[in-house]
């Protein structure tokens, strides 16, 4: 029962590559890189975009 | 001439390193001793999860309170009560233990083995209450067993055996009763504190198919009063049908076994946002590392090797999340400056900020958190 706060998502990239999310959860900001399977906030961000209620912003 | 008697395995003596909790003695706190409000997450003692959904509120600490009189215990106290728990209203705590760490066990074959769990408690409320012991991997299956606490404000250690076969199952012993070899979840062991009407429809000591399962109708709601509290500490899983004595570990142990799932730059007793100097880490940056005129801010490498890559939480001397203090020759520090990117893997991080053309350096604290 992960109950996770996740108001905000973003791609950042560098150099043309998304190496990162950048998330908000309770107010704070956090990063996780994009292959963190087994991460348990990285895997809440994919089962809420599965599920269509968070949407993952491009990168700048 | 001198004698050394040796005694065969199975007389007496268990051997090897027998606890498979972590931090079952409550003694690393690496995000605070508190007491702290909570919701859903990790708080004061490492380890120990909260798992929230209720209308009420509580507070956690490490605690200096301890059956023998030297030691920690993880305590949890009533600030606002919830005398009335909806059906799907929910209050515990959670232990997950990797799921590689249990291949001995040998769930999925008929030569499963049985598990004892042994904690020390102390409540002023009285009653039953449940620990529920769920095996994650592929097929979830859920185990509840009940407990007493017998007297109010009193130490009281509780042995409870897991056979793999309870209730005459055969869920953990069939092939679906395996736990993966891998970084992910294997056991969590829960320890409830109220459960509402879709949860608590176990019966105690069977293993059981139903992910409603969390408690038996018998489960004490412990949110019902502000006067209310609870101490747990000395938690120990092994294997086998009896429970030895709690394998005591050093405190630099233990606080390694904790890094490898949570680290910060703080210093140790230090909160993980602060913005002392002693708890920031300092970074000569070079600039120019892209066209957009990024400043590398550094790359820092774990003390331990991290179960998955981690949540990276950076801050600046503001401890404003997201940003770090940009360092220019000549001009004091530069507070809320973005991180534009941060390269993270199970073993460091690198990190780039937006610069501007004078900036020679950074300042900023972290925490990696690759909790399961």
């Amino acid at each position: 029962m992960d109950e996770m706060n996740i108001t905000s998502a973003k791609y950042v990239a560098h150099n043309g590559e998304n190496v990162s999310i950048e998330f908000v959860i309770d107010d704070t900001t956090m990063q996780i890189s994009t292959a963190a399977t087994g991460n348990r906030h990285y895997d809440e961000i994919q089962r809420q975009v599965a599920a269509g209620t968070l949407t993952i912003q491009d990168a700048d | 001439m001198a004698l050394t008697t040796v005694r065969p395995q199975g007389m007496g003596f268990v051997t090897g390193r027998r606890n498979l909790i972590i931090n079952g003695a409550m003694q690393v706190a690496q995000r605070g001793v508190g007491p702290t409000a909570i919701g859903t997450g990790y708080y004061t003692v490492d380890r120990f999860k909260t798992q929230k959904n209720n209308d009420g509120a509580f507070t956690t600490e490490q605690s200096t309170d301890h059956p023998n009189g030297a030691g920690n215990s993880l305590k949890w106290a009533v600030t606002t009560a919830d005398s009335s728990v909806a059906a799907d209203q929910y209050l515990y705590m959670s232990h997950f233990i990797e799921a590689q760490n249990l291949q001995h066990l040998l769930y999925g074959t008929s030569s499963a083995k049985s598990l004892t769990l042994s904690f020390w408690v102390k409540s002023n409320k009285t009653g039953t209450y449940s620990v529920v012991i769920r095996k994650l991997d592929s097929t979830k299956y859920h185990l509840v067993h009940e407990y007493t606490i017998d007297s109010a404000d009193t130490w009281e250690k509780k042995i409870i055996t897991i056979s793999p076969t309870a209730g005459s199952t055969s869920f953990i012993t069939a092939s679906a009763g395996a736990i993966a070899n891998d970084n992910g979840r294997g056991l969590e062991i829960v320890f409830n504190l109220a459960w509402g009407s879709t949860y608590n429809g176990a019966t105690n000591n069977v293993w059981s198919s139903n992910t409603n399962h969390y408690a038996t109708s018998n489960q004490v709601n412990w949110m019902d009063s502000t006067s209310n509290n609870f101490y747990l500490t000395e938690v120990q899983l092994e294997v086998g049908e009896n429970a030895s004595d709690f394998e005591h570990r050093s405190f630099g142990e233990e606080l390694s076994l904790c890094q490898r799932y949570y680290e910060k730059a703080a210093r140790y007793g230090e909160s993980p946002l602060s913005t002392a100097q002693a708890d920031l880490v300092a970074s000569a940056g070079t600039q120019g590392q892209t066209t957009t005129g990024e400043i590398n801010y550094g790359s820092i490498f774990f003390n331990t090797h991290k179960r998955a890559a981690p949540t990276l939480t950076i801050h600046d001397e503001a401890a404003t999340t997201g940003k770090v203090t940009r360092m220019e020759y000549g001009v004091a520090g530069h507070n809320n400056s973005a991180v534009t990117n941060n390269i993270i893997s199970e073993g460091h991080f690198s990190g780039f900020s937006g610069s501007g053309n004078g900036a020679c350096g950074t300042k900023f604290g972290w925490q990696a958190d690759a909790e399961l």
